[in-house]
């Protein structure tokens, strides 16, 4: 009963987001401030850990499959195939959960602790509308983040096993080549774009309806990042079960 | 004019106010008082819309809010001021964008209008260099100063203070409620007051209902508050011995 509660307060939370608009003067200030602090500000860390996560990637297929029955391009293929079609969209999602999730919820769990939601709907401001929106259309540019998150996992792999001596150049482009399909792109953005919208909304939720004091609002980001996660985990289940399958 | 008609409040199975009807009057400072629990606060959020009451009614100019759509209820909340116990002041934004923020809400005004505005409201509150500080660069009495100059910024009706001087030393509280008192008459508002300071009852008391239980035990103004034999009013403000003698000092004089 308590989770049907929570899943019809989180569907009208997103009717109301979409209600009455907040000011367009107001609006894109809003935006493009959630654009820095949720894409921008995540760019050093999701170039980080692609970067290195590309590279050990490879490194642990080029050391599982030493067979000298297996052709040489095999592990820039299993790479590629390993960052697009899971890596990047999904594992940096859960990442984002827990960098931009947690960011979410706390500040606007802030927010109500200290009123300054009650101050907002006093004046008679859309509060859905003033403080989740920006965060969706923010979120609209993940997919640029994934795109970058792609190419610099990739990079990294390819760095590691030339550098490393796992693979030639050769191989490695040859495999990267290899029975390429672009719809593993297109299946990568569309799961990459929802999970966009997950990450902007359960931790809105979280945040925006937080009841408490100062230490509920570290219950709500951890709780929120558990959501998220898990929300993330089920729609790639079911996106991968539609589009692959 | 507020006008209050048997307003009931509850949550699930309890009744937290249980039938209050008052008025506050325009131009005077209308305070309530009572103890923690009492429903001060859910009162006070009732009357704001922040609370759909369960029953009863709450007329804002022979207006009454029942009877308003979404969007007149949108409307009469730009006519309302709030100053929060915690001056609820946007942590993101310095004190001029604070102030401002209303009127870049609400109207069409150019930026040079809105800022001459916001200037007029810092300089009616006192704010000396504090305009491009942030809330968190601000002492306590500055941040109610703050509240007050957003409160005020759209020419409001109704204000509305949940206990605005809290947390604050005698002598600044007292210029807060001074500020209050005057902002009130001046502009001549509707102005409620939440609050739990028996020097804000006594110096700017015009009009005080007192709660109890969720009900109204008692209503007068702060020179009938030392008269009243109400026993739940003298035990809740004469709790202390300083304002006993007060009370027995002015009873002695009015004799």
């Amino acid at each position: 009963m308590k989770t049907l509660t929570h899943i019809g307060q989180y569907v009208l939370m997103i009717q109301k987001t979409f209600g009455k608009f907040t000011k367009w003067n107001v609006l894109k200030i809003l935006i493009v401030r959630e654009i820095d602090d949720l894409i921008l500000g995540s760019l050093g860390i999701i170039s980080f850990i692609s970067f290195f996560v590309g590279g050990v990637v490879a490194i642990q297929t080029a050391i599982n499959t030493d067979n000298p029955l297996l052709p040489g391009y095999l592990v820039g293929f299993a790479t590629r195939q390993s960052i697009i079609l899971e890596f990047a969209p999904t594992f940096i999602s859960i990442i984002m959960a827990g960098k931009v999730g947690s960011f979410i919820t706390s500040s606007l769990g802030t927010m109500r602790v200290t009123e300054q939601i009650d101050a907002l709907e006093v004046m008679g401001v859309n509060t859905y509308n003033y403080l989740i929106f920006p965060k969706i259309a923010a979120l609209t540019l993940y997919p640029f983040l994934i795109s970058i998150s792609m190419a610099l996992g990739i990079f990294g792999g390819y760095l590691a096993c030339i550098s490393g001596g796992f693979s030639s150049h050769a191989d490695f482009v040859e495999g990267l080549q290899l029975d390429f399909k672009t719809f593993h792109i297109v299946y990568a953005f569309i799961k990459t774009f929802l999970f966009a919208m997950l990450l902007a909304t359960i931790p809105s939720y979280h945040g925006y309806f937080m009841k408490g004091g100062a230490l509920d609002v570290g219950k709500a980001s951890t709780t929120s990042f558990v959501w998220t996660s898990v929300a993330i985990i089920i729609a790639n289940s079911i996106v991968t079960n539609l589009l692959l399958t | 004019m507020i006008q209050i008609n048997n307003l009931i409040k509850s949550f699930e199975e309890t009744q937290v106010l249980k039938g209050i009807s008052t008025i506050f009057e325009k131009g005077k400072t209308n305070l309530i008082i009572g103890q923690s629990g009492s429903g001060k606060t859910v009162f006070l959020k009732c009357v704001l819309g922040l609370f759909e009451a369960t029953d009863g009614d709450i007329v804002f100019d022979n207006t009454s809010l029942k009877s308003m759509d979404l969007k007149t209820r949108a409307l009469l909340r730009q006519d309302i001021g709030m100053v929060f116990q915690g001056s609820a002041l946007f942590d993101s934004m310095t004190v001029e964008e604070n102030i401002m923020f209303p009127m870049k809400m609400f109207t069409d005004a150019d930026e040079d209008e809105i800022r001459d505005r916001a200037n007029t409201a810092i300089n009616r509150v006192n704010l000396i260099d504090a305009n491009h500080k942030m809330p968190s660069e601000i002492s306590g009495g500055m941040k109610k100063r703050v509240a007050i100059a957003r409160a005020i910024i759209m020419n409001p009706k109704y204000l509305f203070c949940d206990e605005p001087n809290s947390g604050l030393d005698p002598r600044t509280a007292i210029l807060i409620d001074n500020l209050i008192q005057e902002i009130t008459q001046e502009y001549a508002i509707t102005t409620v007051i939440n609050t739990h300071d028996m020097n804000s009852v006594m110096e700017i008391g015009e009009k005080i209902v007192f709660l109890e239980n969720g009900l109204k035990q008692w209503e007068g103004t702060n020179r009938e508050i030392f008269k009243t034999d109400n026993e739940a009013v003298t035990k809740f403000v004469y709790s202390s011995e300083m304002f006993k003698k007060i009370r027995e000092i002015y009873i002695k004089e009015s004799n």
